[in-house]
């Protein structure tokens, strides 16, 4: 079977997959082109791990299909991608150069051990124990893990959960020049941050379902527009009936989303509502999450 | 395909030996069981004594005379009943039994080298057997076999049973749990080869310690094997594979440690105590000796003493290599057919 070139690598159809008692993913579809960053995005328990587990060979479908390069996957699929899991222990009693060099025996086509230590910021620790190294150390020796074949097509799970800011922006760079090469990386996070950095298309999952689907300035331009008003404090609902608005509670106050500002604000002010500590600003991807699926992110 | 597998071979060797609790643990072991026994038995030896009683027929049992009768009656010995004094003495020279007596004749033998020949002796003579009319010390004919060797092949076949139990089945479960099995799954090595790798690495160190150890312990006690040792190193070898294949098995599915563990323990200690390590089944009820014929244990430890205590050959030991393969094949079969990279 001859290899599509034009297409997208990947193209996911109708894909659905069922566990005992709950369906994990319901009828998602999507494709990603060639060189591009493809974000799936959702809270915990939404189904994008599911997701990419099942585009990765690991579940298999309920139903649906999932071509690569235009094709049902093969045995050759593995030798031509590069995963990093969410959750992995490091090979233990191995050094980071002994760990990378394993994983690239591993394949008939292999990157180059250098480029792979300079791109992930190996440098430093390759003669350290897998067992001490940091969180950030850990999570950059997974991706060069996940490119040791030089792949084409790289699935990234949630690579920056749990790390500090400066580890995650660390993340991001290597991301960025990894993309940069021509690489097609399939992305999940619950980071919106994260989703409109790196991403040129993102998927919002919500329920095992695609709730929206573009690229991060589409979406905002379709659902968002509006603005978020954070007001420091509790605030009795009662005052809030009536006016143009959604409200959520986080965790300094109350986040009220609107898409008229000035009509907003006048009903606050007109319902006595204390606007002392008030902050304004405009409506970003995780204002447009908590839009379409009206519950916190973070959750 | 060798190339997967031999990565994954030297990653697993390389785990194992950079553990220095894991190798401490696994060559000092033998070491110390051995030294404690011989400590042990330097003093007050053990509770529990089995005497061989030679009963030429159901008449000659009527016969016995009172001296005997007084020394059956002591409790924590157990006598066994054989229907010649020929049959009484191989089991004797194998420490099966720690004395032989033939009450009619008034005549018994024990091993010198015995601890617990010596104590059954002194319970002999304590009750009244050994005065002037009673009964008459004989010297054992024949090759006798040191206790410490008899011994010896059983702590190194317990030995080689820990290590392949839980060396394969708890750690590929621990892999299991941690991921590193799901990572795996992701690359192109396929599950045969994995499994392949870990058996290779876990022979690998078993055949490697069990040398050091048999050396150490050989330098220390000056025994040596009578028969060949080609022929011992097939016995583990063989022993060793069937004890790997069943620690897969074990592992083919679970990503509980606590589990395996459980499982690994519940098959590990009846193998320990019925597989004649510390002490022989000779008496023992016959449910209990079948029961112990399904262990890959047994067949490694007797064929083991037949090797090094007896110098038997590949021919008088190659009924128990071929139980010990049989073994092996169908616990892989099995583990094989269950085994899954994933969490249940």
């Amino acid at each position: 079977m001859g290899v599509d070139l034009t297409g997208p690598v990947l193209e996911v159809r109708a894909l659905v997959k069922d566990f005992p008692e709950v369906r994990a993913v319901d009828d998602v579809s999507f494709a990603i082109g060639r060189g591009t960053c493809f974000g799936l995005l959702g809270p915990n328990g939404a189904g994008k791990t599911t997701t990419i587990e099942v585009v990765e060979g690991i579940l298999r479908p309920t139903a649906g299909d999932v071509l690569y390069k235009g094709a049902p996957r093969t045995a050759g699929f593995r030798e031509e991608v590069g995963i990093q899991f969410q959750n992995t222990e490091l090979p233990q009693y191995l050094s980071v150069r002994e760990t990378l060099q394993f994983f690239r025996t591993l394949y008939d086509k292999k990157a180059n051990l250098e480029y792979l230590i300079e791109i992930c910021r190996l440098e430093e620790i390759l003669d350290r124990d897998n067992r001490k190294i940091s969180g950030g150390q850990r999570q950059r020796l997974l991706l060069a893990m996940a490119l040791a074949n030089d792949p084409e097509l790289v699935f990234l799970d949630e690579p920056t959960t749990g790390l500090d800011p400066q580890a995650r922006r660390h993340l991001w760079e290597i991301v960025a020049r990894i993309k940069s090469e021509n690489k097609t990386i399939v992305l999940t996070t619950h980071y919106m941050e994260e989703a409109q950095i790196l991403c040129d298309t993102i998927a919002i999952m919500d329920r095992g379902r695609v709730i929206a689907m573009g690229a991060p300035e589409e979406l905002l331009a379709i659902h968002g527009g509006g603005a978020s008003i954070l007001l420091p404090g509790k605030l009795d609902a009662g005052k809030l009936e009536g006016v143009s608005c959604r409200w959520f509670e986080v965790e300094d106050g109350i986040e009220i989303q609107t898409d008229s500002l000035n009509d907003c604000i006048h009903a606050l002010v007109g319902r006595g509502v204390d606007l002392s500590g008030m902050s304004v600003r405009s409506q970003n991807l995780e204002d447009l999450f908590l839009k379409l699926t009206g519950s916190q992110l973070r959750s | 395909m060798w190339k997967r597998i031999r990565i994954l071979f030297i990653a697993r060797n390389k785990e194992f030996y950079r553990d220095r609790s894991a190798l401490g643990w696994n060559l000092l072991f033998p070491f110390l069981i051995i030294i404690g026994y011989s400590f042990l038995f330097g003093g007050n030896g053990q509770a529990l004594y089995k005497v061989g009683v030679v009963v030429e027929s159901s008449a000659a049992a009527k016969l016995l005379p009172p001296q005997f009768a007084e020394f059956r009656k002591t409790r924590h010995v157990e006598f066994v009943e054989f229907s010649s004094v020929e049959e009484g003495l191989e089991k004797l020279r194998h420490h099966r039994i720690d004395l032989l007596v033939q009450p009619l004749l008034k005549r018994y033998w024990m091993s010198s080298t015995s601890p617990k020949g010596y104590v059954s002796e002194r319970l002999l003579a304590s009750s009244g057997a050994t005065r002037p009319d009673g009964f008459e010390k004989q010297s054992v004919v024949g090759r006798e076999i040191p206790y410490v060797e008899w011994l010896f092949p059983g702590i190194l076949g317990m030995n080689i049973m820990f290590s392949a139990l839980f060396g394969v089945g708890y750690t590929v479960v621990r892999y299991r749990k941690n991921g590193a099995l799901k990572r795996m799954s992701v690359t192109p090595v396929r599950p045969h080869e994995f499994l392949t790798a870990q058996v290779l690495s876990r022979m690998f160190l078993i055949l490697i310690t069990t040398a050091v150890v048999y050396a150490g312990c050989a330098a220390l006690y000056g025994f040596s094997c009578r028969g060949s040792y080609a022929t011992l190193f097939l016995v583990f070898a063989v022993g060793g594979f069937s004890m790997v294949a069943l620690g897969l098995l074990v592992a083919s599915r679970s990503s509980s440690e606590e589990f395996a563990g459980g499982v690994l323990n519940l098959l590990s200690w009846p193998m320990m105590f019925l597989s004649e390590v510390w002490f022989s089944l000779e008496g023992a009820r016959p449910w209990v000796q079948k029961l112990a014929k399904l262990f890959p244990l047994t067949p490694m430890i007797d064929a083991a003493r037949r090797v090094m205590n007896d110098g038997a050959g590949l021919v008088e030991v190659g009924p128990r290599l071929l139980a010990m393969a049989a073994m092996s094949a169908l616990f892989l079969l099995a583990g094989s057919l269950l085994f899954t990279w994933r969490k249940e």
